[in-house]
């Protein structure tokens, strides 16, 4: 059994005790514990089952790499499926529970599987499930998806806060062990700004674990030492429990900094996610020891051997009372010492290496009476939820058992893989040192920056050094390196002199016993949250997946939410021995950030809820709100839809608002239309260019409605110019069209006609704009006195500067109704006691509001085009019949070339007309026009579709816009749309104009 | 007339780690041209009364600013009351001299941010270093704050003034609040 050791534990202060409770047991842990300490703590090794098998799952390891220690932890809307219990800090009342089993985790029906593993090889599914293919959608994977699944996905929303950060510095330090320390150190003394940063909650890594010596004194004395020197340094930033989960192009990180994981109770976000600029960046990240495998590995209470060090040591927890190491290197052997000293029993050392003399820890060893039988392994595990013993054999055989041993752990290592995730993230290559058997970063070809040189160096174990004192030069000297490249020049001192025992060579095994047979292969994992065995790597090589990614994804080694840190390189060492190939020349899988995973919520940060996206709100937005406004979305504005009274549907409102805006007076807020100011010499050519009329025979004083094309001719804006004097117009835009048409309009006299005196600014902000429409109008006007707005002072498309009310305004008047209407600009800070003067002096003459869609039905029922739906990207101004709009006598303007090309000119383009139902119901937006005959699809052969479509309060009658298949010749034939549940719309197509074609209304 | 109305009236918060306010109305005025040219010089110094400033400065005496805002763009703050004379006295200035001087005092909303954490707030919302000595009053800076345009400078130590877009003062009113929220130190200047 596991438990807690009477003394020990260096992480752990056993006089504060914490309660926490596990599938809905109430158990005791200390501070200072993991979640996966806390619980082997209580004896509870299996946490979970896996993936596909549902085999028993027990932790494995001690730290980020853990595969199997799973759980769904927390409940409501702070539920959070997948969470590592070795990188979780034990906190007063957390709850986990275990994933994955029904009915519970000590009996799980799911289980049969393992029984059935013959039958479920790799690629299983692939083959089992493609036919026939109807029944995958229906009732394969709906069956697979209740069945499969790790953790839960969470129901309610996340009640926690989370914030970026942005951080600059000149070396950013990925890693707190003693290799990330020695590297700031030496970076900051050369007065760089450095961020270092750790994933755990404490300095120092695993060296003090370890051991060893620093200049004479314990390593720990060192990591204590030089972390209180770090701290003091000027330029230097240090923050623990942060993970560093990717580097990117021009030195960009990011930081997965855990504020509150360890501590909800505490107020503030729970993560932070750094978005850090560094000059250089140390990736000091460590190694990751390797499973062995063995036919049942992956029986709850076989272990990395470092971790089970790290349980004795940190937390003074035993995984169990009688361990066998398995190993096929030295530092295993640290394992057997430090479980000797916490009093616990070895009962042997299997070393698969055959070695002519013992090397110091072997004889340290063998003095303490430990049993170590060389050139052998584990031929089986025994056990199931637990491991109850193991089979010796001989490592070169085919696994003939020559003894059993009873034990209750395995401590197993294969060996160390620098974590050089990354290092490889943005593109760092990679080397195979056969000597250690294990990728290490290709120092020659680092990622680099924009300077075309190196911007990530490796420093330590994640450099592919595995003593002391080589890790605590190369650091040194990373740290001087990185320092040098962004400019700063290191000072003379030394690297500290590390010291530890010297290790006989390792020898690599990929395979335990060497020539394992199917049997025992089949039950050797690779993947232990996947599933994926020897067995299955083998399979894929032999039915033709020899890609290491074809593997990957064929097997799914490596795919589960660890992303294979314990199984990659076993994986692919398996697939090089089932090709016969050389490791390197199978190489790796791609390492993509994050590292290990980070919440959805950090990414997002502060954009959820009221932030989650700028709304934009016009100088009326409050009056509006109280006034009834169903909003509508028009880019990042809101604006009203229709002010809905009381007992009134949104549909009601608008036929009212139509009416009494044609009948009385209608108000809307215009405010959000584009207003850009154009000034200079050159202003009324670049006009001519811009528009397709003429705008410099504009008189100031006028305005003229004007069009906008892309340089492929294709109608992309529209509003009115005014000419404000010789040298100055402002040009309204549309409202989704304020920035890009700003933008275009830059884009031209910055690249193209850079010679041109012309000066653009956007002041569509500047004023609240609002239209006064309808026969009242003027009167309405006249009675907050001031301007002249006569038929005579102020003509149609006309504009002037005065007082009205008292208010300064520049008076435009426009129409985009038909009906008498003045569009009244006002500074923005006036615009809400402007409106409020003309709600008062509107108040005898019928004044309503107006929204968005009565703004659309009144210009539909006169005809004219909106941008967005008349235009779709692919619509020129002559399919719109707006040739008046084309000057003829310009010699250019953006877009006539295009509008020139055969296709543009082809007789068969769908044009404007007007569509009336016979029914007089409204025709859906958007439907198609269906003629003779079919294509070479066999679809029907369509002649057009509807652009427009409303319910006209005015004429009581569905009338719609559309494009039509030589649409203006055919006026008067009825056209067929099919709807949708099997209705069929008949259309007459008329002239565009509805209402008032003479213009009297507006004329006025 | 009635009296001019900022975005958001005043609005302020100090619940959390800084003091967020909306700042009153000011004068703004928007002057683009060959900032090389005498005339410009001679606009910002008599509207304004001060030389011009260098890119990424902002100039400040008597309660007038001006910001570089591009190589061809500058911004000049006054008294809200004094914008007519200001852009007077520039466009005297100018003459003839090719260039376009905008009031765009009511196209903007501006905050101030202030306190011991003010720089930490500011840099959860701006990919700027906002380091001590790396970001320091006279300076300016145009940047985005959270999912809008922005542009800031420090009038005084632990103080920020931020402008941005008038439609969009609630939004980084809110967002501020949001970064400032109680708790959220993150103490890294």
């Amino acid at each position: 059994m596991s438990e807690r050791l009477a003394t020990g534990g260096r992480l752990v202060n056993r006089d504060t005790s914490i309660s926490f409770s596990f599938n809905g047991r109430t158990l005791k842990g200390c501070e200072g514990d993991t979640l996966a300490s806390a619980l082997l703590a209580n004896d509870q090794m299996l946490i979970g089952r896996s993936f596909k098998y549902h085999r028993p799952r027990g932790v494995v390891a001690s730290g980020a790499e853990e595969p199997n220690g799973l759980v769904n932890m927390g409940e409501g809307a702070r539920f959070e499926p997948n969470q590592r219990v070795t990188t979780t800090e034990l906190f007063e009342g957390l709850t986990a529970r275990s994933q994955n089993h029904w009915p519970s985790l000590e009996f799980d029906v799911g289980a049969i599987n393992t029984k059935l593993a013959r039958f479920l090889p790799a690629g299983f599914y692939y083959k089992m499930f493609i036919h026939p293919r109807p029944l995958w959608k229906h009732v394969y994977e709906p069956f697979i998806r209740q069945s499969a699944g790790l953790g839960q996905a969470p129901k309610e929303g996340d009640a926690d806060t989370y914030e970026h950060f942005y951080a600059f510095c000149d070396v950013l330090v990925i890693g707190g062990g003693v290799a990330g320390l020695q590297a700031a150190h030496a970076a900051a003394k050369s007065g760089a700004r450095v961020i270092l940063m750790e994933q755990t909650a404490v300095w120092g890594g695993r060296a003090v674990v370890d051991g060893g010596t620093v200049d004479g004194a314990p390593v720990d004395n060192f990591v204590e030492q030089i972390v209180s020197e770090l701290e003091t340094m000027p330029g230097v930033t240090m923050r623990t429990r942060m993970t560093g989960a990717g580097v990117y192009d021009h030195g960009y990180a990011l930081g997965y900094e855990q504020l509150r994981d360890n501590a909800p109770e505490k107020e503030g976000p729970r993560h932070r996610l750094w978005r850090i600029r560094a000059t250089r960046i140390i990736t000091a990240t460590g190694a990751i020891e390797r499973p062995l495998s063995f036919a049942g590995n992956d029986v709850p209470g076989v272990m990395l051997a470092s971790a089970v060090r790290d349980y004795v040591v940190n937390y003074g927890v035993s995984p169990g009372d009688r361990t066998v190491v398995v190993t096929n290197n030295d530092d295993a052997y640290q394992t057997a010492i430090a479980l000797n000293y916490a009093g616990l029993t070895v009962k042997a050392i299997l070393d698969a290496r055959v070695l002519a003399e013992d090397s110091p820890v072997m004889e340290q060893v063998k003095a303490l009476g430990i049993r170590v039988l060389m050139g052998h392994g584990i031929a089986a595990v025994q056990g199931g939820k637990r491991v109850s013993g193991v089979t010796v054999c001989s490592q070169s055989g085919e696994g003939d058992v020559v003894e059993e041993i009873y034990c209750d752990t395995v401590a197993m290592s294969g060996g160390w893989s620098p974590v050089v995730h990354l290092w490889s993230h943005c593109g760092g290559k990679l080397t195979w040192d056969a000597g250690q058997a294990m990728f290490r970063p290709d120092v020659d070809k680092a990622p680099t920056g924009v300077d075309g040189a190196p911007f990530v160096t490796p420093a330590g174990a994640a450099n592919g050094m595995m003593s002391l004192s080589e890790i605590l030069s190369d650091a040194h000297s990373a740290g001087q390196s990185a320092a040098r490249g962004a400019g700063f020049k290191p000072g003379s001192e030394k690297a500290p002199v590390g010291e530890s025992g010297t290790e006989a060579p390792m020898m690599p095994v990929w395979l335990m016993p060497q020539r394992a047979p199917y049997k025992l292969r089949s039950k050797a994992w690779l993947d232990y949250q996947n599933d994926v065995k020897v067995s299955d790597v083998q399979l894929a090589a032999q039915e033709g997946f020899e890609s290491v990614e074809h593997a990957k994804r064929y097997t799914t080694l490596g795919m589960a939410t660890d992303q294979g840190k314990l199984s990659n390189i076993n994986g692919l060492a398996t697939l090089a021995g089932a090709m016969g190939a050389e490791i390197p020349q199978v190489g790796t899988t791609t390492f993509r950030p994050p590292y290990t995973p980070i919440s959805l919520a950090s990414v997002a940060g502060e954009a959820r809820g009221d932030v989650f996206q700028p709304l934009r709100r016009t100088p009326m937005h409050d009056w509006h709100d109280s006034n009834g406004a169903h909003w509508e979305p028009v880019g990042q504005w809101r604006r009203p839809y229709a002010y809905v009274r009381s007992g009134e549907t949104v549909a009601d409102a608008v036929n009212r608002e139509v009416l009494n805006t044609r009948q009385n007076l209608g108000l809307l807020d215009a405010s959000t239309l584009g207003k850009i100011i154009v000034k200079g010499p050159d202003a009324a050519k670049f006009l001519d260019m811009m528009y397709t009329n003429m705008m410099s025979t504009l008189k100031p004083g006028k305005c003229r409605y004007g069009l906008m094309c892309s340089e492929n001719g294709f109608l992309i804006d529209d509003g009115v110019v005014a000419r404000i004097n010789e040298d100055t117009f402002l040009c309204h835009t549309t409202t989704g069209g304020a920035e890009h048409i700003h933008q275009h309009m830059e884009e031209w006299l910055q690249t193209e006609w850079w010679d041109w005196q012309v000066y653009v600014a956007n002041i569509t902000e500047q004023y609240a704009q609002i239209a006064v429409v309808g026969p009242n109008a003027r009167a309405a006007l006249e009675k907050l006195g001031g301007l002249d707005v006569s038929a005579e002072g102020l003509g149609f498309m006309e504009w002037a500067d005065g007082l009205l009310g008292g208010f300064e305004c520049r008076v435009y008047r426009i129409s985009f109704s038909g009906e008498l209407s003045y569009e009244i600009a006002i500074d923005a800070s006036r615009g809400q006691a402007f409106w409020d003067a003309l709600m008062v002096v509107g108040h005898d003459l019928g004044v309503m509001p107006y929204g968005t869609e009565t703004l659309h039905v009144l210009r539909a029922e006169k005809g004219f085009i909106m941008i967005g739906d008349e235009t779709d990207g692919t619509v020129i101004p002559q399919d719109l019949g707006l040739n008046w709009a084309i000057s003829k006598k310009k010699d250019d303007f953006l877009g006539k070339r295009a509008q020139e090309r055969s296709h543009m000119t082809d007789p068969d383009r769908w044009k404007l007309v007007g569509l009336e139902t016979i029914s007089g119901a409204v025709l859906p937006d958007g439907a198609y026009a269906v003629g003779t005959g079919t294509n070479a699809n066999g679809q029907r052969n369509v002649i057009g579709r509807v652009t427009s479509s409303y319910h006209s309060a005015t004429l009581d009658r569905g009338i719609a816009m559309g494009l039509v298949l030589n649409g203006p010749d055919r006026i008067g034939e009825v056209i067929e749309f099919p709807g949708t549940a099997g209705a069929t719309y008949r259309a007459k197509i008329v002239d565009p104009v509805f209402y008032d074609k003479e213009g009297e209304k507006q004329n006025v | 007339m009635s009296e001019p109305l900022s975005a958001l009236n005043g609005a302020s918060s100090s619940t959390g780690i800084v003091t967020v306010r909306e700042l009153p109305l000011q004068g703004m005025i928007t002057l683009r041209g060959d900032m090389g040219a005498p005339a410009l010089k001679k606009a910002v110094k008599d509207a304004v009364g001060l030389k011009m400033p260098a890119l990424g400065e902002a100039l400040s005496d008597k309660g007038k600013t001006a910001c570089r805002m591009s190589p061809d763009e500058v911004l000049l703050l006054c008294g809200y009351g004094e914008v007519a004379a200001s852009l007077q006295a520039a466009q005297d200035a100018l003459g003839n001299t090719h260039s376009l001087v905008v009031n765009v005092s009511d196209a903007r909303a501006a905050f101030e941010v202030s306190g011991p954490f003010a720089r930490e707030v500011m840099a959860k919302l701006c990919p700027v270093d906002l380091a001590p000595g790396r970001f320091e009053p006279g300076m300016f800076r145009r940047t985005r704050m959270g999912q809008v345009a922005a542009a800031f400078r420090m009038p005084a130590a632990d103080t920020f003034h931020i402008i941005c877009f008038r439609s969009q003062a609630r939004y980084v009113f809110d967002v501020l609040r949001v970064a400032a929220q109680p708790g959220s130190e993150v103490n890294a200047f």
